[in-house]
């Protein structure tokens, strides 16, 4: 019963920073700040974390263009606006990838599981979109913790065919708070995305 | 205000989007995931998304005519509203949404570093701005017609006349990024960014028509873009049984 089609996708393009990070990209005096700069707004509860990684194509060569942007759970796996949520925690990041090495970075916080539709839960888990010059429809995907206990029951990693390719949504822990999320787009190594 | 049900998200119509991989756009050749995607269907995790307040917006972030240059400087070029509804696919209005948009100068210059192209900058554009639908789902903002640009893909591509959209409605599910395109302009079928749309309808739907209705006269043309995001089932069975 789709009355109305979706508008369709185009490419975020080469200039996607002047749009969604302008201080970034060197415009100052439009927006105070750029949108989903700061994840943790106050005393937020849970354990510090730092999500970093890369977005690497077909040839191996990391992204320097593109943006990523994060939605997770807080510590108690509440989302922003449900009730009960961490109000010192937005939830939403919003990183343009560096320039030189294309590396994002978000300064979060470990969340905590969060409720499956039809009972359960879901592991902890950052939902991640990408958009880039060369991509025509952005890619949802998610870092879960490669040392987090709840993956082996987490249904969504439960529905992957080739079980092999699970281990592409797993973030490693680096010490320190630190986890590694790096995304291929193609090739062996090539990240699930998801159709959701 | 129109309920919103609680339901999933309906599924991606794939036919109502680029293809991933698209030769004719060279940069989409190794930036295209090969495999099938995991499909499930929505959870919290993308039924809910950040939301944002009219309390973020300055009084200029809708105004890309005065929000960039020195007090009473206005960009240079042929001014327009831009103005339009968001809607669910089911044609619930989407109340609340941040738009945030982007584009070259009038001569077809981006305010970017990387931006090789000899057309000059316009000291008083920056080329972003934001606004945030009210409660019938509609919006506007006003602007400069950004003028047509050369690219390096093909020997020789030119961009037509486009302003870049990025929408949040109320669920990560809905999240999109588009351009909007200005109807007449022969660029269209000839672009390969919109080449990677196979259906003609759906091209058809990026494209704004002129609305001399809502044209200030004396000031500035009116377009009308209106955009339609993905909606939310009655009821979670409903979804399930579309999903799985
Ligand atoms: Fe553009």
């Amino acid at each position: 019963m789709t009355d109305h089609p979706e508008t369709a996708s185009q490419t975020a393009g080469p200039y996607v920073h002047i749009g969604c990070t302008p201080n970034f990209a060197g415009i100052h005096g439009v927006y105070p700040e750029d949108l989903g700069a700061r994840m943790i707004t106050g005393d937020a509860t849970g354990e510090r974390i730092t999500l970093i990684g890369q977005i690497f194509d077909g040839t191996g060569t990391p992204l320097r263009d593109a943006m990523i942007e994060a939605w997770q759970a807080d510590a108690n796996g509440l989302y922003a606006g449900q009730e009960g949520a961490d109000p010192h925690f937005s939830g939403f990041g919003r990183c343009p990838c560096d320039a030189e090495d294309g590396s994002f970075r978000f300064e979060t916080i470990k969340p905590g599981t969060v409720a499956w539709p039809s009972g359960g839960t879901q592991a902890p888990h950052v939902n991640l979109w990408i958009v880039a010059r060369g991509i025509n429809l952005g890619l949802h995907t998610r870092a879960y913790f490669a040392d987090a206990p709840q993956n082996d029951s987490d249904p969504v990693l439960g529905r992957i065919e080739h079980s092999v390719r699970a281990k592409t949504l797993l973030a490693q822990a680096e010490g320190s708070g630190v986890y590694r999320f790096d995304i291929h787009l193609q090739g062996p190594d090539e990240t699930i995305f998801f159709d959701v | 205000m129109t309920e919103i049900p609680k339901g999933g998200y309906a599924a991606r119509l794939p036919q109502n989007h680029p293809v991933a991989l698209y030769p004719p756009y060279r940069t989409s050749v190794k930036r295209s995931p090969q495999a099938a995607p995991l499909s499930f269907p929505t959870t919290i995790s993308e039924e809910t998304g950040p939301v944002f307040g009219h309390d973020l917006l300055g009084p200029k972030d809708a105004d890309l005519l005065h929000n960039f240059g020195p007090q009473d400087q206005s960009a240079i070029g042929p001014r327009i509203v831009v103005h339009g509804r968001v809607q669910d696919q089911f044609g619930r209005p989407v109340v609340g949404a941040l738009l945030e948009v982007w584009q070259a100068n009038a001569g077809g210059r981006y305010r970017h570093k990387k931006e090789g192209y000899l057309a000059p900058l316009d000291p008083n554009f920056g080329g972003c701005g934001r606004v945030i639908t009210g409660p019938d789902g509609s919006y506007e903002f006003r602007t400069v017609l950004p003028g047509p640009y050369p690219w390096p893909n093909g020997p020789n591509d030119w961009r037509p006349s486009h302003i870049h959209f990025s929408i949040f409605g109320a669920g990560f599910a809905q999240r999109l990024i588009t351009q909007m395109y200005f109807e007449g302009d022969p660029l269209i079928w000839r672009c390969p960014i919109v080449g990677s749309i196979q259906d003609k309808a759906a091209v058809e739907r990026l494209i704004a028509p002129l609305d001399m209705e809502r044209t200030l006269p004396m000031d500035a043309r009116a377009y009308r873009f209106d955009i339609t995001l993905r909606g939310r089932r009655q009821t979670m069975f409903e979804n399930r049984m579309e999903g799985l």
